[in-house]
């Protein structure tokens, strides 16, 4: 088709250039076809789905600024003597790293503002990625068929969280020094293979002469590689599943509503892009981030109090805080417990996030394909777990920062350590009791809500002297996006005989599942939805209620 | 040999050491002291000393005793030196609101300087400690700046931050920040080490080595501080960082996606 109109538009004489391009182009790679079947590719609109690219237009600028930086950065830990224009360090050894770091914050143009835009973007690519999973954790848009993307955004971020710990590493001053020490410090808290792997990494004793330079290779090459990978993969099967949506009419499991991505999203996106940049711009022209002439070069002798990591490296500083400095000694060798097991805690935080969509998956049962959201109080006990997680997760964020707690509020640092302690296994419990009351009341509100109408704050005076509310009945719409979650029965354990009569034995894994099943969707777990039979009862007759 | 260091390590070897040097210091004092100019500036003293005295009785006796020979509530000043008077009236930690609480926190101070004189005659007239400085000591002149910072980083960071921005310690102390301290207190701060800071005697850090500390603190906190980037956030570091990212950064960058998202469904609308 795309051919036959060229030859039209050639006959008719010259086309605007513009168009020949596109011709020209078309003609070789037949562009136009595929374009065509793309551009109407539906986005719907909410402000939510746009975490997404808040997350990638931030990964773009950091990689954009990253590479500014190369261009002055220097990876190397030989020491020199520094004679830039910050009078306070002039004369003091630090290593070329530390050395370039200043040459860039001081000496290059553009270059501070550069580092904090990177730096900037870096956090707030992190906090991007943190809250579009939440997002997508709690509207159940993990379900089958994105499983793999909620995998890949999983990587993504812990890959960002690591990505971002080598960059901040890099500079090689007191503070970030002082990071990388304590990473040393978990990796010899492993037991036995600890001391190995802490000699490779770092090529000998820390700190050693290697590790910036290598640090560098995974910080510039390495995870960024893998990371553009993971986007690009996410963003494929982003397009290829399709955008998922929030019930309500004509909105189904096999469509999409909102607006095509031609001509409409592309403009939308593109400005939204030069928004972020804009944003992050003026945050980073405005406020300092990691001024590491205040720190100085990092040598092992030294420490800061105060020392912290980047927020997203915060909740393993909490782990850490708040653990209680736990030893045994196991034939003559130590295992220091106080590091290792918040280590083994990092990693199982994590992992639940992780393999939470095949935990619920193989508890419902479920095979469908899911296209549609759930409203977060339509499924209390994802919700009530999802708010337990970042319940645990901001304790032990408040742990990490416990003594800046402690000298601006006046607290003794003791007290916010035992809180922390105690609250690490208790706030994670009322989080869950809590939300899940909440949603459920929710539900039931949405229940009130279709059978009886909207509460119009009308009161009205009856013949016989009774007050009563004005209740509305809800629109058509509204009673369809109300009701149209699905609810699931509680699994139970299959029949104890098989068709043949025989004894069947049953397994554990069966009895658990059924177990967990009823915890999720058995009686009093859910509030269950209004039927057609109790609504027609309701609305048939009498007009209030 | 042997024997001669074992000794030495013995508990009251130094003890012996000390009496033997004040000893010394005493006869030597007494041998060259230059006779009639210390007469003149002794009733000086005496005067001081009177005058504190009164002071003391009136503001300070209450916890500290009437002889400064300390109570239930205040430690000894016997022997605690001009200095720490200097240093603990001038900041206005003492006189103390109360001796209960996790640390006595600095004020705006309640006597004049000739005051805190006075009180600081009468409490080195209990028994001798650090002198207060005199601005040769604590003046900033032929100071290196840089190697301040150095020592600052090795012995003072880890209570105070880098920065001098302060920090936690046990149960509700802290290591208040150095901003806006007068160059006489860091150093009496460092001579007399004041509630849980260590002291640095001139043996630890010498009279140059402190004069190059407060030139470094001076350098990192006054007009004519270099500290680019913007906003300082507190220079509390990855902390304060953190929230500005969420609220600021992220929070930003959501109301504009709101906003955003808000524009085109009006357009659809009309
Ligand atoms: C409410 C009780 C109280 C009053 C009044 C008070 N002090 Fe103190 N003072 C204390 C306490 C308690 C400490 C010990 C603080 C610490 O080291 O933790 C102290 C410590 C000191 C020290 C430091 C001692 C050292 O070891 O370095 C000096 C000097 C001092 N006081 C002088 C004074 C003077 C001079 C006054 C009167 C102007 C005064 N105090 C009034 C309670 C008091
Ligand atoms: C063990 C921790 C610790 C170390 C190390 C330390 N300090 Fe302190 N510093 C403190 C504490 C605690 C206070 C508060 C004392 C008080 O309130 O009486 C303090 C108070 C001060 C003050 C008085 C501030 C004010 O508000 O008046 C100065 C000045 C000071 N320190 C300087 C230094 C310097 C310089 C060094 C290094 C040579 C140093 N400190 C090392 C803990 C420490
Ligand atoms: C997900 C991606 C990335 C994250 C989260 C990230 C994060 C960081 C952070 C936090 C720092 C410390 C900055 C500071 O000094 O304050 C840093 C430094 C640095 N980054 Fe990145 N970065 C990423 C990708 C990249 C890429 C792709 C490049 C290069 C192509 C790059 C190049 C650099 C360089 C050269 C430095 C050291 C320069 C300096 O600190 O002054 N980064 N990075």
């Amino acid at each position: 088709m795309s051919t036959n109109e060229n030859a039209q538009s050639r006959e008719r004489g010259k086309a605007p250039a513009g168009e020949r391009v596109a011709d020209w182009a078309d003609g070789r790679l037949g562009i136009y076809s595929l374009a065509k079947a793309n551009m109407r590719k539906i986005f719907p609109d909410h402000w939510s789905f746009m975490l997404g690219e808040i997350c990638l237009y931030s990964f773009i600028i950091i990689i954009l600024t990253g590479v500014y930086l190369t261009l002055f950065f220097h990876p190397s830990m030989n020491e020199v003597e520094y004679h830039g224009s910050y009078v306070p360090l002039q004369g003091q050894l630090m290593s070329e790293a530390f050395n370039s770091t200043m040459h860039i914050s001081f000496d290059v143009r553009g270059g501070l503002l550069i580092r904090q835009i990177h730096h900037w973007s870096a956090l707030i690519f992190l906090a991007g990625m943190f809250v579009h999973m939440m997002r997508v954790f709690f509207t159940g848009a993990f379900r089958k068929p994105r499983e793999i993307n909620w995998l890949f955004g999983f990587l993504l971020f812990v890959l960002g969280m690591f990505t971002g710990f080598t960059g901040y590493s890099l500079p090689d001053d007191l503070l970030s020094g002082t990071g990388v020490r304590f990473t040393e410090g978990a990796i010899l808290s492993m037991p036995i293979v600890g001391t190995y792997i802490s000699m490779f990494l770092f090529g000998g004793e820390f700190p050693g002469h290697d590790f910036v330079a290598r640090f560098y290779s995974i910080h510039i090459l390495l995870l960024p590689g893998i990371m553009l990978g993971l986007v690009v993969g996410h963003l494929i099967l982003v397009f290829y599943h399709k955008h998922t949506q929030f019930a309500g009419p004509g909105k189904t499991n096999k469509n999409v509503v909102g607006m095509p991505l031609l001509p409409v999203y592309m403009a939308k996106a593109g400005g939204f892009f030069f928004l972020v940049f804009g944003t992050i711009a003026a945050i980073a022209a405005l406020a300092q981030i990691n001024p590491v002439w205040v720190f100085g070069p990092y040598r092992p002798d030294q420490v800061s109090t105060g020392a912290q990591p980047d927020w997203y490296m915060g909740f393993a500083e909490g782990l850490i805080r708040f653990m209680p400095g736990w030893e045994v000694n196991i034939w003559g060798h130590t295992l220091v417990l106080g590091v290792f097991i918040p280590l083994v805690l990092f990693g199982v935080v994590l992992a639940a996030l992780a393999l939470y969509p095949f935990i619920e998956s193989w508890i419902t049962g479920d095979k469908r394909e899911h296209h549609i959201l759930d409203r977060p109080r339509n499924a209390p006990t994802r919700t009530a777990l999802g708010v337990a997680w970042v319940t645990m997760y901001m304790i032990t964020l408040v742990g990490g920062g416990n003594d800046l707690w402690a000298t601006h509020f006046h607290l003794s640092i003791n007290s916010i350590t035992w809180f922390v302690r105690i609250f690490f296994f208790v706030g994670p419990v009322i989080a869950y009791i809590l939300t899940k009351r909440i949603c459920l009341g929710l539900q039931r509100r949405d229940k009130d809500k279709v059978l009886h109408g909207r509460e119009t704050g009308t009161i009205k005076r009856l013949p016989h002297g009774e007050f009563i509310e004005v209740h509305e009945p809800l629109s058509q719409e509204q009673l369809f996006t109300l009701t149209a979650h699905e609810q699931y029965e509680p699994a139970a354990v299959g029949p104890a005989v098989d068709e043949n009569g025989v004894e069947r034995k049953i397994k554990r894994s069966e009895k658990l599942r059924a177990k967990i099943s009823g915890a999720y969707f058995g009686e009093d777990q859910q509030i269950p939805k209004p039927t057609v039979e109790e609504y027609k009862e309701i609305t048939s007759g009498h007009g209030h209620h | 040999m042997k024997k001669l260091s074992a000794r030495r390590r013995h508990p009251l070897a130094a003890l012996v050491v000390l009496l033997l040097a004040l000893a010394c210091t005493g006869g030597l004092y007494a041998a060259f002291a230059p006779a009639s100019k210390a007469q003149a500036d002794e009733t000086a003293q005496s005067l001081a000393i009177d005058e504190g005295k009164k002071l003391f009785a009136v503001g300070c006796a209450s916890c500290h005793g009437t002889k400064g020979q300390g109570s239930s509530d205040g430690p000894s000043l016997v022997g605690v030196g001009a200095a720490a008077v200097d240093f603990q009236v001038g900041t206005g930690r003492m006189p103390a609101a109360t001796s209960q609480g996790a640390q006595v926190p600095s004020k705006k101070a309640v006597y004049t300087q000739a005051e805190i004189d006075q009180l600081a005659a009468y409490i080195a007239s209990l028994g001798a400690g650090p002198n207060v400085p005199t601005e040769a000591e604590y003046g900033t002149e032929g100071a290196d700046i840089a190697k301040g910072g150095e020592l600052f980083r090795t012995n003072c960071a880890q209570c105070h931050t880098t920065g001098g921005k302060g920090g936690a310690l046990t149960h509700g102390k802290y290591a208040p920040t150095l901003e806006g301290v007068a160059p006489k207190h860091i150093y009496e701060a460092m001579q007399t080490g004041p509630q849980n800071m260590p002291s640095f005697p001139d043996t630890t850090l010498t009279e140059q080595n402190k004069k190059d500390i407060i030139a470094y603190l001076n350098a990192i906190d006054s007009d004519e501080t270099v500290n680019p980037g913007g906003l300082e956030l507190g220079g509390l570091g990855p902390v304060s960082e953190g929230l500005f990212a969420w609220i600021f950064g992220l929070g930003a960058l959501i109301a504009v996606a709101v906003w955003v998202a808000a524009r085109t469904a009006k357009a659809k609308k009309s």
